[in-house]
């Protein structure tokens, strides 16, 4: 019996360490295969290299690490005023029966599969674009536009849940004092979840950084730095699975070196993340 | 008695109430529109068992998409509901191994499906020599969707109240029959309703799938043959450019399927609540 007990124990345990193993193994393989290239083409020359010319073995990824920036920040830009705003809605204006319906909502526009992004992007954001500028409607602009949707939920649902955990007492306070119900929301409360609001956006642009199947239906995936919101854009996430079908050697390596840098960027961007979510859970 | 707004809280209450109109206009102007086009291209064709260039038929990767959801869950979910079992039941709260293991929980959710997409194409595909083949996707998407499971399953076994494992302590269980007595079947709910959400990933999955599990619309003849899920078969109509109108169709089949197991997983959520 005791043994059972702490066979059990063992397994539970063991299975509790699987995520560490996972995440070491994933470690290993991209850097073990992605760091030599990098040490072959020169860390320079990859991360700071204009040109990306396989055939010519020219690697340099500094396009596509702009490209994920640009729109990334595109995304931000649409996404994270209409993302807190809603949040806000949700949490201080919403009727209780509009909530029953808002909520499954957003978690809905979180369960939707990316490809289907990518094609609603295609079919419909696209040629908005192109008929409004008259040009090439695979641009910037789209892939902001459809990325900030796609971050929507994740930066909701953070923000709310933070803005429900503000005590009562604070805006109560705040309308005792004569302010009105959006002055007290707005100046009072969100300032009081503001670390949990800025985790939520935080995690969007891990979201929207990462993104892939979507951004290549929509960007155009030209490797060269865009010159504006209305010029086509690769970003690494793209690069990767453009590419990886194909590449042999040093190219390949090259590719997988880009997922560590995309990996590093992720990384940095996860430990801010989880510091603010310490901040507010201190706070 | 109602007092007259101010000029700041007129437009405060505007911006508010216009946000959270378009979030909820996106998603309908999404669904409505994925809906209208694609409804009237759900032909019968589209459903035989044959793929080939005339029809792309694709009930080849609806089959291949339930094998891997079901290889998937049958993988991670006995780690995920273990470990979380070992984080509530057993674990002391604050110690290292604690910390270590929620910190690489959390590095994994972070991780973009495209990384899981190429670390599984190093790891399982070349390096353990499976070849493209159903097995790596699902091992991949295994350790993708772990993160989820653990989170739901933590959540569900904190919700059960104290007194449940005091009473049946009180009677003379032992631990591990009080876990899957009485801790575990009230906490079913909640853990359904995070493997129900992992469904919805799985099948939505794409850019981890492509390099592990391969684009070939064929049903897998066995665990270790590749095959395209539903979302990467729509991926492939859409790259080829050539058969919008049915790729179209599989964005209804993947979109029903979404809300579907969104609207399960919520009621389970709540049952979970309730009871």
């Amino acid at each position: 019996m005791q043994l059972r007990e702490n066979a059990m124990r063992i397994v539970f345990m063991l299975a509790a360490c699987f995520s560490i193993v996972a995440v070491f193994f994933i470690c290993f393989y991209l850097f073990i295969n992605g760091l030599p290239a990098i040490a072959k083409i020169g860390p320079m020359n990859f991360l700071a290299g204009m040109e990306w010319a396989p055939s010519n073995n020219l690697y340099g990824i500094f396009p596509m690490i702009i490209g994920s920036i640009y729109v990334t920040a595109g995304a931000i830009v649409v996404g994270v005023p209409i993302g807190i705003l809603t949040a806000v809605y949700m949490a201080y204006f919403c009727p209780k029966k509009i909530y029953r319906i808002v909520k499954p909502a957003v978690e809905l526009l979180a369960g939707i599969p990316s490809i289907v992004y990518g094609f609603f992007g295609l079919v419909v954001i696209v040629p908005l674009i192109q008929d409004a500028f008259h040009t090439s409607g695979n641009t910037v602009l789209a892939a902001s536009i459809l990325l900030g949707i796609m971050i929507l939920p994740t930066i909701v649902s953070v923000s709310e849940a933070s803005l429900q955990a503000v005590p009562d007492s604070y805006y109560e306070g705040s309308l005792a004092l004569g302010a009105s119900h959006e002055r007290s929301v707005y100046f009072v409360c969100l300032k009081a979840a503001k670390s949990g609001v800025l985790a939520g956006v935080i995690l969007g642009v891990g979201r929207a950084i990462g993104e892939t199947m979507a951004v290549i239906m929509v960007a155009g995936n030209q490797a060269v730095v865009p010159g504006s919101l209305l010029h086509g854009v690769r970003t690494m996430t793209a690069n990767i699975v453009l590419e990886m079908g194909y590449a042999t050697g040093l190219h390949r390596e090259a590719l997988i070196a880009t997922a560590v840098v995309l990996f590093v960027f992720i990384m940095i961007i996860n430990l801010s993340f989880s510091a603010l979510k310490r901040k507010e859970a201190k706070a | 008695m109602k007092q007259k707004k101010d000029r700041v809280s007129f437009a405060l209450s505007l911006l508010t109430h216009i946000a959270a109109a378009i979030t909820i206009l996106c998603l309908l102007f999404i669904i409505a529109y994925i809906l209208i086009r694609g409804v009237p291209n759900l032909k019968p064709s589209l459903f035989e068992w044959e793929y080939n260039t005339d029809n792309v038929s694709m009930m080849p990767a609806i089959i291949n998409t339930i094998i891997v959801v079901l290889m998937t869950l049958v993988i991670a979910a006995p780690i995920g509901i273990f470990s979380a079992i070992y984080l509530v039941e057993y674990a002391k709260r604050g110690s290292k191994l604690v910390k270590v293991i929620l910190l690489t929980t959390e590095t994994l959710s972070g991780i973009p499906s495209i990384v899981y997409g190429l670390f599984g194409s190093l790891m399982f595909v070349i390096s353990m020599k499976m070849g493209l083949s159903i097995m790596a996707g699902s091992l991949t998407l295994a350790i993708m969707v772990l993160p989820t499971i653990m989170r739901t399953t933590q959540e569900a076994l904190v919700a059960v109240p104290d007194s449940y494992r005091e009473g049946s302590f009180g009677l003379g269980a032992g631990k591990l029959r009080t876990i899957f007595r009485i801790i575990l079947p009230s906490a079913i709910p909640g853990i359904m309703s995070g493997i129900v959400l992992s469904m919805g990933r799985i099948v939505g999955e794409t850019a981890a799938l492509i390099y592990t599990s391969g684009t070939v619309a064929q049903v897998c003849t066995n665990i270790f043959a590749p095959g395209s899920t539903l979302a990467v078969h729509m991926y492939r109509l859409m790259s080829e450019g050539l058969y919008t109108e049915q790729a179209c169709a599989v964005a209804v089949v993947l979109l029903v399927f979404v809300i579907v197991m969104n609207s399960l997983s919520s009621y389970l959520g709540r049952k979970l609540v309730k009871g």
